[in-house]
């Protein structure tokens, strides 16, 4: 065996050599593309009226037609644009309120932690899509953005029980108490002592909330509480439901967004374990 | 663990009372006005009648009232069972109408629920460290968690339902048949059970075993693992120690997991146009029935509620630490 190389480069090292990262990547990367050059793969508007309604996948049309006649192939790029947004956009913001109360709790403790974790405990029993039910049924015109805000807003409280845990634990180590005792304020502290060294955690998190969302929004999307315009991969599954799709036999109709969704947030999952073996040398098979 | 208990309740009456105050605000300080979408929905043109119904339903939701006289009787409402009057059943009050699906949606959850918890544990104590069984057992859990629930449902629907013909697609029974106590009823309620009970166990399964494995994993690492098999404790015992100890957090993560467990359930009834909760959540969001909504929403709450007290006590049982008062995991 060679060398195997120190400090940033070594987890780049162990990164490059591990099956279920690079699988996911592998994955993901061309999705990721897919939805990046939606606009140049599939022209203008995924919902036009372009070819004869129904038809099953052809050359010409990959995916095949809906019943009203609008190319799924194109619908499919464009919803995994919707899907990734969602998922960049909630799991972001989940995990910036998370890792807020996560420190802040977890470096505090004392009353701050009290009020803090009881917040945390309130908003992780309330069920998630039940409360964005309510809040997007009464939202007149629905739109992407304010869909990943409120995903955002209530998926956060594992992850800020996960980073306190973490933070705990980080608090009374040594170089911790040494930048106490030089003066450094508790934000710096949080910022330049804590947080990198669980940075690889915090990473995962993020990539398990950004999965979490995707699958929220397409529940919420297929129960008919989705954005009120465009297309995404939970429309596409509540279009083919409404339509009955299932009993026309039009599988091509269904099966895309789904797979798409199940690619996407499997790949994530594989890739988050992966990289925990990356990051954790216990856990490295050399 | 009387103070265990103490804080639990907390939590939970704490949690009740946000739910109800989402419940109450979201109508009267979201944009757009209910009333209003209610007006244009009835499509009504004289303006008198658009009159008389604007009071009807202002009166309704009681808004002429102050706020906080408005909340007030909100709370005296729920006390009495009080969720106002479905609109797409009109008049049948909502807690009826939700009572009637509730069954439906108790009878796929629960069983589907511990079904897949026990069988994923097992499942996933039994694959770990075995190196075939890991290989494939693994991506397949991680497939079937990350599946959204109705597409699973979807396909198992097409698959089995319309494609094979085994199994009815729609409905809690026949459309055909009335409810009685027969057992061609009851067989019948069963087969169209059958399909969203398997699609909710299924995902629900995959992410069971994926967890019981690497905790499985984790526990024979540990010191207690390695020093019993120096004593030579045999193979089995050692992972009998290792998985008495990984449920634990397995029970703790079926409490977190319920919401979206639930979530689950609304979703894989919508596909199955099963007579439970999901389904009334769909009729009502098409009909613009906030009332109904709203009630179900209270009454999914209370449920996660309710289960999560029930793991706790579960919890206590299992783990003597929390008796004791030393503090498990979950105090």
């Amino acid at each position: 065996m060679t060398a195997v190389p120190t400090g940033r480069n070594e987890a780049l090292y162990f990164a490059l050599r591990n099956g279920k990262l690079l699988a996911g990547l592998v994955v993901l990367v061309p999705l990721l593309v897919l939805a990046a050059a939606a606009p140049l793969i599939a022209g203008g508007d995924p919902n036009a009226y372009v070819a004869t309604p129904a038809s099953p996948p052809s050359a010409e049309r990959w995916f095949g037609t809906t019943m009203f006649g609008q190319d799924i192939f194109a619908q499919f790029v464009y919803g995994l644009r919707v899907t990734f947004v969602v998922g960049v956009l909630g799991g972001g913001l989940a995990a910036i309120i998370g890792m807020a109360i996560g420190f802040t709790a977890g470096y505090r403790g004392g009353l701050v932690d009290e009020v803090l974790n009881m917040l945390t405990n309130i908003v992780l029993v309330l069920p998630a899509l039940a409360v964005l039910l309510i809040v997007n049924a009464y939202l007149g015109v629905r739109s992407v953005g304010v869909q990943a805000l409120f995903i955002g807003l209530t998926s956060w409280p594992w992850a800020a029980r996960a980073i306190r845990a973490q933070t705990f634990s980080l608090r009374s180590r040594d170089f911790v108490d040494l930048a106490k005792l030089s003066g450094v304020r508790t934000w710096k502290i949080i910022t330049r002592e804590i947080a990198p060294n669980m940075s690889s955690y915090l990473f995962m998190t993020f990539i398990l909330l950004f999965g979490g969302s995707i699958l929220i929004a397409a529940s919420l999307d297929f129960i008919g509480l989705g954005p009120s315009e465009g297309v995404s991969l939970g429309l596409m599954l509540n279009n083919a439901a409404r339509w009955s799709a299932l009993h026309l036999g039009m599988w091509w109709w269904f099966i895309p967004p789904g797979a798409g969704i199940t690619a996407i947030v499997g790949a994530l999952y594989v890739m988050n374990v992966g990289l925990d073996e990356v990051f954790n040398p216990k856990l490295r098979e050399l | 663990m009387r103070r265990y208990f103490g804080r639990k309740l907390l939590v939970y009456g704490l949690t009740f009372l946000v739910a109800v105050t989402i419940n109450w605000m979201i109508p009267r300080f979201m944009p757009g006005d209910p009333v209003q979408s209610m007006l244009a929905r009835a499509n009504v043109s004289q303006p008198a009648a658009v009159e008389a119904m604007r009071a009807h339903y202002t009166s309704l939701f009681g808004l002429d009232l102050p706020l906080w006289e408005q909340y007030g009787n909100f709370w005296a409402a729920l006390f009495r069972g009080d969720l106002g009057t479905s609109i797409w059943l009109f008049p049948t009050p909502v807690t009826d109408v939700i009572i009637r699906a509730v069954p439906y949606t108790l009878a796929l959850l629960i069983p589907s629920i511990l079904l897949s918890w026990w069988a994923g544990n097992r499942f996933g104590a039994f694959a770990a460290r075995r190196r075939w069984l890991d290989n494939t057992v693994l991506p397949i859990g991680y497939v079937l968690t990350a599946t959204p629930y109705m597409w699973l449902a979807i396909l198992l629907a097409w698959g089995l339902g319309i494609v094979a013909g085994i199994f009815p697609v729609s409905g809690g029974y026949s459309f055909a048949m009335r409810p009685n106590w027969s057992w061609e009823f009851v067989g019948n309620l069963a087969l169209h059970w059958f399909l969203p009970f398997v699609s909710l166990f299924l995902v629900a399964f995959g992410g069971w075993a994926i967890g019981m494995r690497n905790m499985i994993i984790y526990e024979l690492e540990a010191d207690y693992s390695t020093y019993l098999s120096s004593l030579g404790a045999s193979r089995r015992l050692i992972r009998r120690y290792a998985f008495r100890n990984a449920v634990l957090p397995q029970i703790t993560g079926l409490a977190l997991q319920l919401g979206v467990l639930v979530a689950g359930a609304l979703v894989t009834e919508i596909v199955f146009s099963y007579p439970g909760l999901g389904h009334l959540i769909l009729q009502a969001i098409q009909n613009q029935d906030f009332f109904l909504l709203q009630g179900t929403f209270l009454f999914i709450v209370v449920g996660v509620l309710v289960a999560n007290f029930i793991i706790d006590i579960v919890y206590v049982l299992v783990d003597p630490r929390t008796r004791t008062g030393i503090g498990g995991e979950a105090a």
